[in-house]
């Protein structure tokens, strides 16, 4: 119960079973509030969040902004392009800056591995990592554990399989990590040019055929194949790609059950995923989706934290005025 | 209780029970109960966490598990009625009005404690009391259940610092 997040959320890596767990819990009511005709709770009023994007996003960005606002708190999104960082402001100045104008938390989407990080340790208000280079996508990597603990009412001994651009993507890093500690068994597929080299120091599977995989597997998480990758050469087209990874209703079909599929978007129809597969049955894409919104929401919810200094000072009244200072 | 409920809303039409989490939500399902023997009526039952509409979010420490919230049917033009198990400050009751409030708009929303410890904070009072009673600040109530307890009591103890 006094389980806390502490100030920022970097990574799944730095966590806890436990504090994963509560924030899967804490999610759950959060669902609700995404299905009222009035989708606002007062929670975060007069809180003040900047999103703060310098790479593209969509899914992401305002799936944080609708959270922060089904929150009531006050959102503004900072997005890399139109910014002061093309005049080569630094990320620091940016953020001091932006602190200077009395803010509370700071969402970072960043190009560079550790930039959530590095920002953490310099600004007081809490950071949470939107996607940090290759490193981490937290918020990504709870979405999905929410969604297949939804589906299977359990997570522990479920068998998950990443398939596709494992060594470019922050998604695997924080599910990789976010279900070994859920005690989920992690596999990995894709060609051996898009997996990290240390794959197996991570302590999962690796299936060098996606029929394999597919036999194995209780759930498919079938990442993006990122196709800036196919000019720097990790694979020769797109198409042998598709005949090899692809994942086909064909595949799935040859076996006797079904195998749950997630994708965390944007989508290359026909490439890592063919359509009447994404569209399919068993797909839990738009789920996901969904699901991205209550995560969001549980986690400003958990780092928006109490002020303890604030109750003491609302105590002793005659002592003097409050003096704000941000999580301590 | 039960009788109560149905005497001040004349009748069990348009009559909505919502519970507070967590004992409300328990005590609320017994009056359901209780007025489908009675009145062979079935009154719709709700469930409200007002943990989000809080008012010392910003001031206090861990941040509290969030509940479910549920309210199975329409509010708007019904009669509600909050069920809580111990009415104390009010700042709960203020905050599930609030909740409440999100969802439509009621013709009459009632509260029905089980206990009335006084102490009020806010102009806040219960329409239907199952007990009043009068004790310290120091002191504190708990209401256990059975499904969550294992029995049904109600305790006066001295207050644990800072719970």
């Amino acid at each position: 119960m006094t389980l806390s997040l502490g100030k920022d959320l970097l990574g799944l890596e730095s966590l806890s079973g436990d504090h994963i767990q509560l924030i899967l819990d804490t999610a759950e009511p959060f669902k609700e509030i995404s299905e009222r005709a009035i989708k606002k709770v007062p929670t975060l009023r007069g809180a003040t969040i900047v999103n703060l994007f310098f790479e593209a996003s969509t899914r992401t960005r305002i799936s944080f902004e609708f959270a922060e606002k089904r929150l009531s708190a006050d959102t503004v999104n900072v997005a890399a392009s139109g910014s002061s960082v093309s005049k080569g402001e630094t990320l620091v100045d940016t953020a001091r800056n932006l602190e200077a104008m009395r803010i509370d938390m700071v969402v970072i989407r960043h190009g560079a591995s550790g930039a959530a990080q590095f920002l953490a340790d310099r600004i007081e208000s809490n950071v949470i990592n939107a996607g940090d280079g290759m490193h981490e996508h937290p918020t990504q990597g709870l979405l999905d554990l929410l969604t297949l603990r939804d589906h299977f009412k359990k997570l522990e001994g479920l068998k998950v399989c990443i398939v596709g651009d494992v060594l470019h993507s922050r998604v695997a890093r924080s599910n990789i990590w976010g279900l070994k500690k859920m005690g989920v068994n992690v596999a990995v597929c894709g060609p051996r040019s898009l997996l990290p080299n240390a794959i197996n120091e991570l302590g999962v599977e690796v299936f060098d055929r996606v029929e394999e995989a597919i036999e194995w597997a209780d759930a498919l998480n079938i990442l993006r194949l990122q196709l800036e990758r196919m000019t720097a050469g990790y694979i020769p087209s797109l198409r042998e790609y598709n005949r090899v990874f692809g994942v086909s209703r064909e595949r799935l079909s040859r076996v006797q059950r079904d195998v749950l599929i997630l994708h965390p978007g944007p989508m290359n129809r026909g490439v890592e995923i063919d359509s009447d597969v994404a569209d399919g049955p068993f797909s839990v894409i738009l789920d996901q989706v969904t699901n991205g919104v209550a995560v969001r929401m549980a986690v400003l919810y958990l780092l928006s934290g109490g002020k303890p200094e604030l109750a003491e000072a609302a105590k002793g009244r005659d002592e003097g005025s409050v003096k704000r200072k941000h999580n301590e | 209780m039960a009788d109560e409920i149905v005497e001040l809303n004349n009748g069990t039409d348009g009559l909505v029970i919502v519970g507070i989490q967590r004992r409300g939500v328990q005590l609320a399902a017994r009056i359901v109960s209780s007025i489908a023997d009675r009145e062979k009526a079935h009154v719709p039952e709700g469930a409200l966490d007002i943990t989000l509409y809080r008012d010392d979010l910003q001031t206090v420490g861990p941040r509290p598990l969030v509940g479910q919230t549920r309210i199975p049917v329409d509010i708007e033009g019904m009669r509600v009625v909050i069920v809580d198990d111990v009415l104390y400050t009010g700042r709960t009751v203020r905050a599930a009005l609030d909740e409440l409030a999100d969802f439509g708009r009621p013709a009459r929303i009632s509260l029905a404690v089980l206990i009335d410890r006084g102490g009020r904070e806010l102009p806040i009072q219960p329409d239907v009391v199952g007990k009043k009673v009068q004790i310290a600040s120091g002191q504190r109530v708990d209401v256990m259940v059975q499904d969550l307890d294992g029995k049904d009591a109600v305790i006066i103890a001295d207050k644990e610092p800072a719970t």
